[in-house]
């Protein structure tokens, strides 16, 4: 991989890259947005970050970069500095999934650090499929991330630039524990398998509470769009594995992606069938109401807009609306956030300026299709 | 701070809260093992709460910091606070007391080379009980009539067996992704 800075804050090349959650294609995308597999590795003979002086974390920091450059593979690499990086880039990085809320503040959950912790992430500029964040709460989070259901892809890719680092740093292990993560809760194999999933048809039914509680019992995380503690704002779900240690990585993934995912994604059929079937009327009215607003409002709130195009998303899926992509309805679902929001005006807004050009944004994307 | 017997440094520092009321003691080891505290396991049940027991020899991380965070300071902590950790670590991952799955590849062949596996793998009581995790998983998959993850359990069990074989059911499945 080479690497390239990331250029001035205006017209930053990797911006306006194709993000994979929202190419609309992939197994199951009417259900599965995207999969995501992440690797939390630290590296021997450093403190974990809680107790990592400034100093470790430079060291840490630039030792991995330099090891990170050098992971063979064909995809140009952008490496941000997160610590030297505005505010605005680090919101567009977040929207994106390339970084967590967390490492964008620069703050550990036990909320010692903030933003001038030297912390970075490198990902691959085109594709956006592989992200590794550098100082988050381990020293590594290597991130993979595929459009549809394709778990065992992630996986694969996650594990090959995990082989790759790991051919010329040791990253601290142990015969018991396994991976050693500065939480526990993730130490053993360090792996958190997620999925993405769209699922407005079990939101109109009601049925919600069932999954969640199917998942629990399953000692699966159900969590918002942007993972913990997020609310699922445009019926946006993230189911993952909690428990990483005393099962092989293959067992979790099987776990969730054939134990339980089948059914969520055909409950979520099953109940968008009935809503099209029974309350077809209802529905129809629904999806075209939230296409009206779309088309005409000229203040949209940020939440809003994601509920009106998780609507209009399912009607496009379902046929009601069949002259609008569905990769436009996603397209939209990432636009329309703050970040992406301020980069397409080029200036900083309040957020009363903000509902008014996310309005503006959302009726020109849609006019060509209307 | 020196311990009440006025001679050693103070390492176990005890709070007993009983009844309401707390009254706290300094103990060196020696004196601590005398009061009968139990300092492998961090409490003296049923009547202390230690809340700020032994430090890590590495990161000087306490437990009563990892309690209070919920993060360690240093990969040492692991085995600094095993018999504390344990139980923890247990409850978070159904019950798991071993890792299983993946292993550093570079350095388990490297290992493999030279012969010793153990420092990666354990020794043959850890590998025998890793090994059993495994079958149990094994059985229960079987059972349940889920072949397709009984034979990436048995994978697994292969290639603990015979660490030097080097392959894992992650690296079957490599994309082309750098």
């Amino acid at each position: 991989m080479s690497t390239e800075g990331p250029g001035e804050p205006s017209g930053v090349p990797w911006q306006d890259a194709q993000t994979e959650w929202l190419r609309a294609d992939g197994q199951c995308c009417d259900v599965v947005m995207s999969s995501r597999v992440r690797l939390a590795r630290n590296l021997a003979g450093f403190p974990f970050m809680p107790r990592a002086s400034r100093a470790d974390r430079r060291q840490i920091l630039d030792l991995c970069r330099r090891k990170i450059v050098e992971i063979p593979g064909r995809e140009r690499v952008v490496w941000v500095d997160l610590h030297t990086a505005s505010t605005e880039q680090r919101t567009i990085l977040v929207e994106r999934h390339l970084i967590s809320k967390q490492h964008a503040r620069g703050k550990l959950s036990s909320g010692v650090g903030g933003p001038e912790e030297p912390r970075g992430v490198a990902f691959t500029s085109q594709s956006e499929r592989l992200a590794i964040m550098v100082n988050e709460e381990d020293h590594l989070r290597i991130q993979s991330m595929r459009a549809g259901l394709a778990l065992a892809e992630a996986l694969a890719a996650a594990d090959q630039a995990d082989d790759a680092l790991e051919a010329t740093v040791d990253f601290a292990f142990d015969r018991r524990f396994g991976y050693l993560t500065a939480c526990p809760t993730n130490v053993g194999t360090g792996i958190r398998l997620s999925v993405m999933l769209h699922l407005p048809g079990l939101r109109l039914r009601n049925e919600l509470d069932k999954v969640k509680r199917a998942a629990a019992a399953m000692s699966l995380a159900v969590r918002g769009f942007y993972g913990e503690g997020s609310n699922a704002v445009g019926d946006l779900y993230q189911i993952s594995n909690q428990t990483t240690m005393g099962k092989t990585e293959a067992v979790l993934l099987h776990e969730l992606q054939n134990e339980i995912l089948p059914q969520v994604i055909e409950y979520e059929r099953a109940s968008r069938r009935m809503l099209a079937t029974r309350g077809g009327a209802v529905l129809k009215d629904r999806v075209h109401r939230s296409l009206g607003v779309l088309r005409h409002a000229r203040l949209l709130a940020a939440e809003e807009s994601m509920d009106l195009l998780s609507t209009l998303r399912l009607g496009i899926v379902l046929g009601i609306i069949d002259n609008i992509p569905e990769r436009v309805a996603n397209a939209l679902l990432l636009l329309v956030q703050p970040g992406h929001l301020q980069r397409a005006t080029g200036r900083p807004m309040d957020q009363d300026h903000r509902r008014g050009a996310r309005a503006d944004l959302v009726r020109t994307a849609l006019a060509p299709y209307c | 701070m020196l311990c009440q017997c006025g001679e050693r440094e103070a390492t176990i520092h005890e709070v007993v809260i009983r009844n309401g009321r707390k009254s706290e003691r300094h103990l060196c080891e020696v004196c601590a093992k005398l009061a009968g505290v139990d300092v492998a396991s961090g409490t003296q049940p049923p009547r202390a709460t230690i809340v700020q027991g032994p430090a890590c020899d590495v990161c000087a991380t306490t437990l009563a910091e990892f309690k209070h965070t919920g993060l360690l300071g240093c990969p040492a902590c692991y085995r600094r606070f095993e018999s504390q950790l344990s139980p923890l670590i247990e409850r978070a991952h159904e019950g798991a007391t071993h890792h299983v799955g993946k292993v550093p590849r570079r350095l388990l062949a490297t290992l493999a080379r030279a012969g010793s596996t153990e420092s990666v793998l354990g020794d043959p009581t850890e590998r025998a009980a890793r090994l059993g995790l495994l079958r149990q998983q094994l059985e229960e998959a079987v059972n349940a009539e889920q072949y397709e993850r009984a034979a990436k359990i048995r994978d697994e069990i292969t290639r603990l067996a015979d660490p030097t074989l080097g392959s894992s059911p992650l690296s079957e499945r490599r994309g082309t992704e750098p």
